[in-house]
This record gives C-alpha cells, structure tokens and sequence, in this order.
C-alpha cells in the first residue's frame, strides 16, 4: 500500500519533469509561431506576448517571395525519385551481393562501406567539377543546375548506407522460397521482383524514411549545384530571407514556419515508422 | 552454361548501383587524392603539375584552419558529453511506466527532424533578438545579449542548438538499448537488494554498451561534420571565431578559390575521420557485454 503511494508520487514527480523538458524543446518553435504573425514593429516592441491581430499577411508574402510552392514543388521531385532509385537499386545490389557470395562479391560490398566515412568536404570540389563534363549540349544534358542532375548525385550518394541496410536484412531472410522459386522456373529478375523484394518491406521503409529526412534537409550538394531560382529547394530557398547585412525577421519567421510544416505532418502520420526506422538504421 | 547466366545476372543487378557509386563517389574521391598534390587552378587540370606535399604543409601553417580545427575538436568533445549524458537522461525518464511517455518521445525527438539549416535560423532569432529583448526587460544585460555578437557565447550557441537537435535522436537508441535488457535481470537484481543508482551502473549500463558504442559514434561523427548549422546561426562569426572545420574547407575552396588547398584540408579531415572511428568503435567494442 505505502508502496504503490510512494509510486504514484513518483509518477506524477517525473510527469512534471517530462512536461517541463518538453516545454524546454518547444520553446523555440513556439517563440517563432507567435512571432510569425506580428508585424516588424511589434516584433520589434513584444516577443513573448501573442501577437495582436492574427493575421496571415506575412504568410502570403513569404509563400510569394521565397517562391515556397515551386520550392516546394523541387524538394517534392527531387526527393521521391531519388528515394525510389535508391530503394530500387541498392536492394538489387544488396541481394546480388549477399546471396552470391565470392571474393569480389565481399570486396565490392566493403567498398561500399569502408567509403561512409569519407567526408562529404572530400569529394565536393572534385565532384563538380568531374559532373560538369558530362554535358551534352545538342540535347541541354548537364548533371550541373538541373534536377535530374541532383537526383544523378543523390542516388550515387545513397548507395553506401542503403546496400548496408538491406545485406543485413537479407542475411536473415531464408533462403527456402527463393530455391522452391527458381526449381519452378522463375528466373532471377522474377525471382527478386515477385519473391524477394516483398519480403524486403520492413527494411524498406526504414530506407526510405532515412532518406526522405535526409535529403529533404539536404543543404550542401544542392547548393553546389542548383543555381536557377526555378529550381531551388525549400532550405535553399529560405536563404531569400537572410541576405548578407539585413534580415527582415516578419518575412523571414513565416518562410521559416511555412518549411517546417511539411516535415510536422510528414512527423504526425509516420511517427511510428519514423522512430522504428530511425533504430533500425542507427543499430544495423 | 547456368553458372554463366548467374554470373551474367549478378552483374546486372549490381550495375545500377556501381554505376552511379562509382561515378558519384570513387572517382571523385579518386580525382581528390590526385588533385591535391598538384597545383590545380580550380578550373582545368591541363597544364597542372605534380607539387607534392606542398598544399599540406601550406594547410598546417594556415592559422585559421588550425583554430578550426581545435574548435571542432572541442565542439566535438563537448557535443559528445551533452547530447549523450542528456540523451541518456531523457531515455529513462521516458522508459518510467508514465501515461505521458510515448507523447514526450515524439515531443523530444522532433527537432531531430528540421534539418540543421532552418534549426540555426529560428535559433538565431532566439538567441539575437529574444534575448536582447529579455535583457531589456529584466534588467539582466550581463546574463540575456545577443549571444552572436561573441565569441564566447556564440560557441555556446552552437553547443545548445546541436544539444538541441540531437539529445532526441541519441535517446532514441538509448530507448531501444534499455528496453532490449531482460526483464528478469532487473528482478533479479531487486531482490538481490540492489538499488536504482546501484543497478543503473552496475547492471544496466553494462548490459547496453553497444548502445554508448552507437551514439557516441554518431554524436562524434555528425558534430565533426557539422556544416548546416554552423552556416545559418553564427555563419563562422563574429571575425570567424566560430568557423567549424567544414565550414573553413567550404570558404577556403569557394570563397577564396583556393581549391587544392582546400581538397589537401579535406584529405587531412578524412584521414583524422578515420583515425578516431577506429579507434572509438576499437576501445567501446572491448567493453561490450555479450549476452
């Protein structure tokens, strides 16, 4: 009795402690949504306070200044067909590699590992320029300021961690149904799209999760490449609002709030897949 | 004759993958390594020579990439302690048999999602604008400026927003870690009459090593690399005080056009990378517990 009292009082100590914390981490973001709606004057004159009139002026504007919807639109692109090869290329590898097991079998799949850790610094000068030779221009082909060309990088970016994820999947994936399939006669792209593939769903979702967050947040490459202000990213597009010596802060916080809605949502309906993705790719 | 057509269709199915790898990643890194022994104008190669380990030497006696460089080791260490004694933290709390818990794991986890770039930029309206705000209201100048204008408390801004974004993300593993030990080793323990404190180092904390091994790994390997961040809230400010290493290679190869320089920093960069992976997951791996 006295110890499920003293239980109780423990709960509700530690619920507080929780809400506190987590008062702590939201702080910031609610700072920039009451900020969001407030004129320069008054941000000028009030932070903390809500804002006197609630109005979506600054939204309007920033959605036509930063150009948000194309913005929108190109981190959309970019981000799903990139997603899409990588799963569909790197799960074809991940099987060659794991169920043909030979020397240059392992030793291309170290390869693909050893290099996570090179630093992105490392290949970047180098990287543009080698892309920038594969332009052709009786057709317009160039990999440099276009999406198809982001997309090209991203992709040879997302092999490494991708393949690293699926070999470990399949490594436990028996090998029973892929045997009883070919002695029915199934050859191996069947074999792999039909049988295997499907079976891959778990770990799938876990590389696409990992890689929606990761390059919709990408800022670096695309900078490097993308320099048509039809083409930018929503985190190249934010830079509109911070200009060398001023920002206008009444613009600049509803630009802000406007990215960060898309990621909210995408958090709200796969929160669950989010997390488990999340474990799964840092424990692997 | 099968043998042959398997073999045909192992290559096949790597293909696409080594295709744009290869293209992607090992030449580029290939072109690097070369590219930074020669005296290559950033442009075209032709005409380049072969220089030797001049652009190293010139990168060591580079003032201000060797303070990046210090910084970024400090950044790191820092970063490593916070984000992981923290994370730690918010994973117990959030493991306690609490109605609130599963909401506060979203809750905490969630800056982990907006990426680095827009992180800095509502951190920098945080630490630039409320704070002088407080300041002014308060009375408490001394203690609420803006952070930015300084050194100091420019690196400490940095300090809190990674905190911030990543305390969430390390929590997650640690979650994972303390819910994969055996319900029956706790019991066990409290009837031994171990307690809390007792059980946390001498039991728990053994018994998920693998996680520490994992988080410490990512902790230091994100803070080294930061960029992101480091652009949108101090953009290296005030007087290049807060320049983390990336950040520094970023400038010396774009802004001042020096891109063999810049490359020779990056292999420097690379192989201190490397160093100290090794020997991280070397000296945690030996203290793992197998179970």
């Amino acid at each position: 009795m006295e110890n499920t009292k003293n239980n109780h009082i423990k709960n509700i100590i530690l619920t507080l402690i929780g809400c506190l914390l987590a008062i702590v981490v939201l702080f910031p973001l609610y700072i920039i949504v009451i900020n969001s709606f407030k004129d320069r004057q008054e941000i000028f004159q009030n932070q903390l306070n809500f804002p006197s009139t609630w109005s979506f002026t600054y939204y309007i504007q920033a959605i036509q200044q930063m150009n948000f919807l194309v913005a929108l639109k190109n981190s959309l692109i970019i981000t799903i067909i990139s997603v899409i090869f990588i799963v569909i290329f790197s799960s074809m590898a991940a099987w060659a590699l794991e169920r043909r097991k030979s020397r240059i079998s392992s030793a291309i799949f170290y390869m693909f590992i050893a290099t996570m850790l090179i630093p992105f610094q490392a290949i970047m000068i180098p990287l543009i320029q080698y892309m920038s030779k594969w332009d052709f221009d009786p057709i317009n082909f160039s990999l440099i300021d276009t999406r198809y060309g982001l997309i090209f990088m991203n992709i040879g970016f997302g092999m490494s961690m991708a393949i690293f994820l699926y070999y470990g999947f399949i490594k436990n994936v028996p090998l029973e149904m892929e045997e009883a399939a070919t002695i029915d006669g199934c050859n191996r792209f069947d074999l792999f799209w039909r049988i295997v593939f499907p079976n891959l769903k778990p770990i799938t979702v876990t590389v696409a999760i990992l890689n929606v967050i990761s390059l919709w947040n990408d800022y670096l490459l695309p900078s490097l490449t993308l320099r048509t202000p039809s083409l930018l990213t929503i985190p190249l597009a934010t830079f509109y609002f911070f200009g060398e010596f001023t920002i206008q802060w009444d613009l600049a916080l509803a630009g802000l709030l406007l990215t960060i809605i898309p990621v909210i949502i995408f958090y709200l309906f796969a929160q669950k897949y989010i997390i488990k993705g999340v474990v799964a790719g840092a424990i692997k | 004759m099968r043998s042959h057509k398997r073999q045909l269709s192992f290559w096949l199915f790597l293909l696409p993958a080594l295709f744009f790898f290869v293209n992607v990643v090992i030449v580029p890194f290939i072109i690097g390594i070369v590219y930074s022994f020669t005296n290559w104008n950033g442009f075209s190669f032709a005409g380049s020579h072969f220089v030797g380990f001049e652009y190293y030497i010139r990168a060591f006696k580079d003032t201000q990439f060797l303070s990046s460089f210090l910084l970024t080791f400090k950044y790191a260490i820092i970063m490593i302690i916070f984000v992981n004694v923290i994370g730690f933290l918010l994973a117990l709390l959030v493991t306690q048999n609490m109605k609130s818990s599963k909401i506060l794991r979203g809750i905490f986890f969630m800056p982990n999602l907006i990426g680095g770039l827009i992180l800095g930029f509502i951190w920098q309206f945080i630490f630039s604008q409320l704070f002088v705000q407080i300041g002014q209201s308060l009375h408490m100048q001394n203690l609420f400026f803006n952070w930015l204008s300084q050194p100091t408390t420019s690196f400490w801004s940095l300090i809190i927003v990674g905190t911030w974004q990543m305390s969430g993300y390390v929590m997650i593993i640690y979650i994972a870690g303390l819910q994969s030990i055996p319900i029956d080793v706790i019991e066990a323990s409290q009837i031994d009459g171990a307690g809390a404190f007792r059980r946390l180092r001498a039991i728990v904390m053994p018994l998920m090593m693998s996680s520490f091994t994992i988080s410490l790994f990512i902790t230091l390997s994100n803070s080294f690399k930061q960029y992101d961040t480091n652009l949108s809230l101090t953009n290296g400010g005030p007087y290049n005080t807060t320049q983390l290493l990336a950040m520094n290679i970023y400038q010396t190869a774009y802004n001042h056009n020096q891109f063999v320089l810049a490359q020779a920093k990056s292999m420097i960069f690379f192989i201190v990378i490397m160093i100290i992976t090794v020997i991280q997951v070397h000296l945690t791996s030996k203290r793992e517990v197998e179970m």
